[in-house]
């Protein structure tokens, strides 16, 4: 395994500008730079505001930043998301940058299980294989079986979150972002989830997360970032 | 004509590798009225751009003039024939960009009425396009068909019925295998989904995922619907007053738009 860092922000910026508020703008943070290399944990510090959110969806390409650069070894080789083209960016989120977000977002009619095999599916693995892994990783998490055929449009917070989960841990991702994977589930199923982070960190996966939850962040950071201490001037 | 400031050109999807479809500096007007104004975008196989925009903004219009039904006022459209490598369209003589445009493209239109022949079955709406390339089999042709209907999850004992006797969402899947059973590599799709209650959009639309992942399709599809365009679309082009405003990645120009038009439509659909 290299050790060359598998995500690097350079100098980044973001600052929203509302054009139907008279233009008001609202910048969140200026002149950041993070590095994470294979197995490690990075933590996003900072109270609620601060812009951890804005800075991974800024690395997942979801918000554009105003300046700078995020990194990402995709295939041996950098991809810069601020500037990649959109089917370049979908490529390496389909097989280098998960993502597990707060909530899930439900398609109408697709069941649970086929919605944890998709990123499988997309990679071109077999069904049968998926199928199998699907059912493995929904059966760790507990999540009842007379549920996965069901669509999780009306599954409780907690069920639509450990789908969520599932779905993002079901490929090995080489990089992963995580914000609040925990936040709606009891204590039994925030250790599989630990346990889930550190198999990926043992394989050599690197991770930024959000954890409001002080266990689970003691039990998976391998350092803290402070994302104030980049707070741009307003 | 005010004036209208476009965000700075980032990904505006120009690849390097040879594109489906490329459109340069499109424009149709129709006399003093601004359909279209210098539209460009490449597409690559397999993508899928969404337009949207409000009613009047030029999607329809773009759409037509991309699809050959609607010759522009300046500008061209090229696409990677079979049999001519990458060509402008409007160049090709009638007969020849008739025949690509049976062999290689698909067009769904919004109201079902306006994509099938409503006087013959619904399986024969969906043979015709075998016919219109060159087969004569009519056992092999009744057999795609059966293959097609049962594949948009329609019942199958019903295809010598007319499509007046389906319903609406079922027409729009007659219409759907119409324009897929001879194998297109683009489809164009004008607010597809757009008469059908919703329950049955949802079923519509999942149906038109599943398929344009497994056939490796490219799409442009037109829609007023976020939701739609969110589901379906891997980027999006934003037009305004016959401009394209804005273009990116679908989640990005929808859940951070640059524009202040994208921003006011986006802040515009209802939460339920």
């Amino acid at each position: 395994m290299s050790n060359l860092p598998l995500i690097v922000v350079d100098d980044l910026a973001k600052t929203f500008v509302l054009h139907n508020a008279d233009s008001a703008q609202i910048p969140v943070f200026e002149r950041l730079t993070l590095e994470v290399g294979p197995g490690e944990c990075v933590v996003l510090a900072g109270e609620s505001g601060v812009g951890k959110s804005t800075l991974m969806r800024s690395i997942y390409g979801n918000y554009l930043p105003t300046q700078g650069s995020v990194r990402v070894l995709h295939d041996g080789e950098y991809v810069d998301i601020t500037q990649a083209l959109p089917h370049q960016v979908l490529d390496v989120r389909r097989r280098t940058l998960g993502y597990v977000s707060q909530f899930l977002r439900v398609i109408p009619r697709i069941s649970t299980l086929h919605l944890v095999m998709e990123p499988l599916l997309e990679n071109g693995v077999a069904t049968e294989e998926a199928r199998a892994r699907a059912e493995t990783l929904l059966s760790a998490l507990r999540l009842p079986r007379a549920h996965w055929d069901l669509p999780p449009a009306t599954f409780s917070g907690g069920e639509q979150q450990r789908v969520n989960i599932a779905r993002s841990f079901i490929r090995n991702y080489p990089v992963m972002l995580l914000d609040e994977p925990t936040a709606s589930l009891d204590a039994e199923n925030r250790a599989i989830v630990v346990t889930l982070i550190k198999e990926a960190l043992g394989r050599g996966a690197a991770m930024i997360g959000i954890f409001h939850d002080h266990d689970v962040r003691d039990a998976v950071a391998t350092r803290l970032f402070g994302v104030s201490e980049f707070k741009a001037a307003a | 004509m005010d004036a209208v400031v476009m965000t700075k050109p980032r990904a505006s999807g120009m690849t390097q590798v040879a594109p489906l479809l490329r459109v340069t500096d499109l424009t149709k007007s129709y006399g003093h009225v601004v359909g279209c104004r210098n539209v460009s975008f490449e597409l690559r196989p397999g993508e899928v751009v969404g337009i949207v925009g409000e009613s009047g903004s030029g999607k329809t219009t773009l759409l037509n003039a991309i699809s050959g039904k609607l010759p522009p006022t300046a500008g061209k459209v090229e696409f990677d024939t079979s049999r001519f490598g990458l060509t402008d369209i409007y160049g090709l003589n009638e007969p020849d960009r008739r025949r690509m445009q049976r062999e290689e493209w698909g067009f769904v239109h919004q109201n079902p009425r306006d994509g099938l022949r409503m006087r013959v079955s619904g399986g024969a709406n969906v043979a015709e396009p075998l016919m219109n390339i060159g087969d004569r089999h009519y056992g092999r042709m009744r057999a795609a068909t059966i293959a097609w209907l049962d594949r948009v999850e329609l019942d199958t004992r019903r295809i010598d019925d007319k499509p007046r006797n389906f319903s609406g969402g079922m027409q729009q899947r007659i219409q759907v295998a119409r324009n897929l059973i001879h194998g297109p590599r683009l489809v164009f799709m004008d607010e597809p989904t757009g008469g059908l209650d919703v329950s049955v959009q949802a079923r519509l639309l999942d149906l038109l995922r599943e398929l344009v992942r497994d056939l490796n399709l490219a799409v442009i599809i037109v829609t007023h619907d976020m939701a739609v365009a969110r589901l379906m679309a891997d980027r999006l082009l934003v037009m305004k007053s016959g401009f394209v405003v804005e273009t990116g990645l679908t989640d990005q120009v929808l859940d951070d738009p640059q524009h202040p038009y994208t921003q006011l439509l986006v802040s515009s659909v209802l939460q339920i």
